[in-house]
């Protein structure tokens, strides 16, 4: 199968992942939105690896993963203390960061 | 001579500034040992002048490289060294300054008795002499002008020395304000020099003007350059030493404690300006300014000896008798003489200075009483007081013999070859000198008292302490003309400073004629000085117009204040504090803050808070960078 089947599908989950995070509302929604933008820039790194026939971009995707999780922690984290002091996730509402 | 003895000489005074400005506070109880400190590391530098002069006199001067110490500013073409020149003038200054501000010294032990500022007032004293011996040793423009400030420096502390009265701080910014602009003058005339010498020592200036090697810097010819800087320096004198139209603030410095006022501003600081011109007198014969020094000398000579006619101060009245006599002296050496001006100094130095410390001797009895009109009939319970301070009268009057009258009438006689008007009202001023010094004479010490009873009753011989000095320095006053002067321009004086003086014009007439005359004209001065106010007190209101105009001093502060320092008030308040200040520095600020401020109010908008606004705008750049990149680049 040739690379650009890997790369489209790649840039369509991209794709997604942009438009969720800009249009949803809900924080674990962004979330899981940007978990969607890291994992298409995966899927370049090992289509692309493949192709070339080297190692280092399944190897850059190893740390994105662990960067991801790391992210995954802290972001949960955040999103729990969050509703915990406002009872709603709706990003929205939580706006008090304004000039 | 060598140089080490001159830097002795010189940081001595130093060394009494600093133990006495930095241990005051410990050396405050105990009085005795502050003022002797201060007046022993006087005495020293006098005794290395006394051997510093009769080295000169032995024909071992320290001039041009041997006095070289180091070079203090060397940049480019510019270099200004350290270095001293001792010669004929520079050793009689030293010893005026040494000598008389010695016995001052000694003086003040008693006069500050019990004063608050004891130790400030001999820190002050000290750094005062320390400046002065830098004006009057240095080789060059540069060093006598550090000097300069620095004897200003001291004056305007002392002047201001009791600060808590009012009058006295003003009139310590008066002086410092008016010498301001004289210093002004001499920085031009400085600067001057430097673009036509390349240099600013004594000895390579004076060589390179005889030899005629000067650049032009004003007008078409060197002369014309010589007189723009000797004239600019020669307002550094007038600022100085008080000549018309800058001598307001000597009148006013009377203010400072008395020995103060004999030191600084009767004896030497007030004679520095003389010093200069004396000094550069190669320079002013060359450029012909002369005349401009001699007659600005002769009007201030007799405009302050009028205004002190109606003065009852007797402070005041011995200040413009400083001014007047100052305006003597730059006859003397405008008019070329000038070791007649020189000599001049000398006497004034000690005659002046034994004045100034009787009438402090007198404040000293009358518990500051300065009012003539209040005393009379001192001399019975100030018999000391009374013969040094007449003794100090009749030198300056030019009676015979005394020191006054030689001096005076050597410069005088050497008036009358070119300047025989200027001569006349110098002989009008001696006339006039001699009748207001005698008037404050038979109205302070003779007639009738009328010291207020509880002063009476406290009236007192002032203690050894003072009135010690005031017998030794009537000695020279009285004398010093007859061992220095006698000959007139064949005298011993005459003869010592010959090497440093350009020749002076050889005088003409008759010199027993020219001195009858100036005796008849002191002793007519004292005799209608007693005629007048052998039994009559100054009255107390004038009686015609030109009186009150005199007793009002001519109303010249109030004409300076009226058309120089209020307008220069006005428009400090409107142009520079209104307008400039507020209006243009603090509204280009404020603007700034403004415009700052509103450009702020429209980006804050941007900030809305929502995080999705934000990746909404990034991703639009993103999106556009990477269509730039695809599409164009």
């Amino acid at each position: 199968m040739s690379l650009e089947y890997y790369l489209i599908l790649s840039a369509l989950l991209f794709t997604i992942g942009v438009i969720g995070v800009l249009v949803r509302r809900n924080a674990i929604i962004i979330f899981m939105c940007i978990e969607l933008m890291l994992n298409a820039a995966n899927l370049a790194f090992v289509a692309i690896s493949r192709n070339l026939g080297t190692a280092e971009g399944q190897l850059f995707v190893f740390f994105v993963m662990a960067v991801a999780a790391a992210e995954v922690a802290i972001g949960l984290a955040i999103i729990v203390s969050v509703f915990k002091h406002r009872e709603t996730i709706n990003v929205d509402e939580v706006n008090s960061l304004k000039g | 001579m060598s140089e080490k003895l001159i830097i002795v000489l010189l940081i001595s005074p130093l060394v009494g500034f600093l133990i006495n400005g930095l241990f005051g506070k410990w050396l405050k109880g105990n009085e005795k040992l502050s003022g002797g400190i201060g007046a022993l590391a006087v005495l020293v530098s006098l005794i290395f002048s006394i051997i510093a002069f009769i080295s000169v006199k032995n024909g071992n001067p320290l001039e041009g490289d041997a006095g070289h110490l180091y070079s203090w500013i060397v940049g480019g073409d510019f270099a200004v060294n350290i270095g001293f020149h001792v010669d004929a003038l520079t050793t009689v200054m030293l010893l005026v300054i040494t000598g008389v501000g010695f016995l001052i010294h000694v003086y003040s032990i008693g006069y500050m008795h019990g004063d608050e500022g004891y130790t400030r007032y001999f820190a002050y004293l000290n750094l005062f002499v320390f400046a002065m011996l830098i004006l009057v040793l240095g080789n060059n423009y540069l060093m006598m002008f550090v000097g300069w400030e620095g004897v200003g420096l001291c004056s305007y502390l002392l002047i201001g020395f009791w600060y808590e009265k009012q009058t006295a701080t003003d009139a310590g910014k008066k002086a410092f304000i008016v010498n301001r602009i004289g210093d002004f003058g001499f920085l031009l005339g400085m600067f001057t020099l430097f673009a036509a010498f390349g240099s600013l020592d004594f000895v390579s200036i004076f060589d390179k003007a005889e030899a005629g090697t000067i650049d032009i810097v004003f007008g078409e010819t060197t002369k014309a350059t010589l007189m723009v800087a000797t004239l600019l320096l020669f307002v550094g004198a007038i600022g100085k030493s008080a000549q018309l139209p800058l001598y307001v603030w000597l009148p006013d410095a009377m203010e400072g404690p008395t020995p103060v006022s004999a030191l600084i501003h009767a004896a030497t600081m007030v004679t520095a300006g003389v010093y200069m011109i004396a000094r550069s007198g190669i320079l002013y014969n060359l450029a012909g300014t002369g005349w401009v020094v001699a007659w600005i000398g002769v009007l201030t000579a007799l405009f302050a000896a009028i205004i002190a006619l109606k003065q009852n101060d007797i402070k005041r009245i011995l200040a413009y008798s400083t001014v007047s006599q100052l305006g003597y002296m730059f006859v003397g050496v405008g008019v070329g003489a000038y070791a007649s001006g020189i000599f001049h100094l000398v006497t004034h130095a000690f005659f002046k200075g034994l004045m100034f410390l009787t009438a402090g001797s007198v404040m000293h009895a009358m518990a500051n009483e300065l009012d003539i009109r209040k005393m009379g009939g001192l001399r019975k319970k100030l018999p000391i007081t009374h013969v040094t301070f007449l003794v100090g009268a009749l030198a300056i009057a030019g009676a015979p013999f005394l020191s006054g009258f030689w001096s005076k009438d050597e410069i005088l006689h050497s008036a009358w070859g070119s300047f025989p008007f200027i001569y006349i009202i110098g002989l009008i001023t001696a006339f006039l000198t001699a009748f207001y010094m005698f008037r404050l004479i038979f109205v302070t010490f003779y007639g009738q008292s009328r010291v207020e009873p509880e002063v009476e009753s406290h009236l007192h011989e002032s203690p050894a302490v003072m009135w010690l000095p005031l017998v030794i320095l009537a000695v020279p006053s009285a004398l010093i003309g007859l061992l220095l002067g006698v000959g007139g321009h064949h005298s011993w004086f005459h003869h010592f400073t010959e090497n440093v003086f350009p020749k002076a014009h050889e005088t003409s007439g008759n010199v027993y004629l020219f001195m009858a005359i100036s005796s008849v004209v002191g002793i007519a001065g004292i005799a209608y000085a007693w005629k007048r106010y052998k039994n009559r007190v100054p009255s107390a209101e004038p009686t015609n117009t030109l009186q009150q105009v005199v007793a009002n001093k001519f109303y010249v502060d109030e004409v300076y204040n009226t058309f120089i320092v209020q307008p220069i008030k006005g428009a400090s308040h409107f142009l520079l504090w209104k307008l400039f200040d507020s209006g243009i520095i603090d509204g280009i600020v404020n603007g700034v803050a403004a415009l700052i401020r509103v450009i702020g109010g429209m980006l804050r908008r941007l900030q809305t808070g929502i995080v999705q606004a934000y990746i909404v705008s990034m991703v639009v750049g993103i999106v556009l960078f990477l269509a730039y990149y695809l599409f164009f680049a």
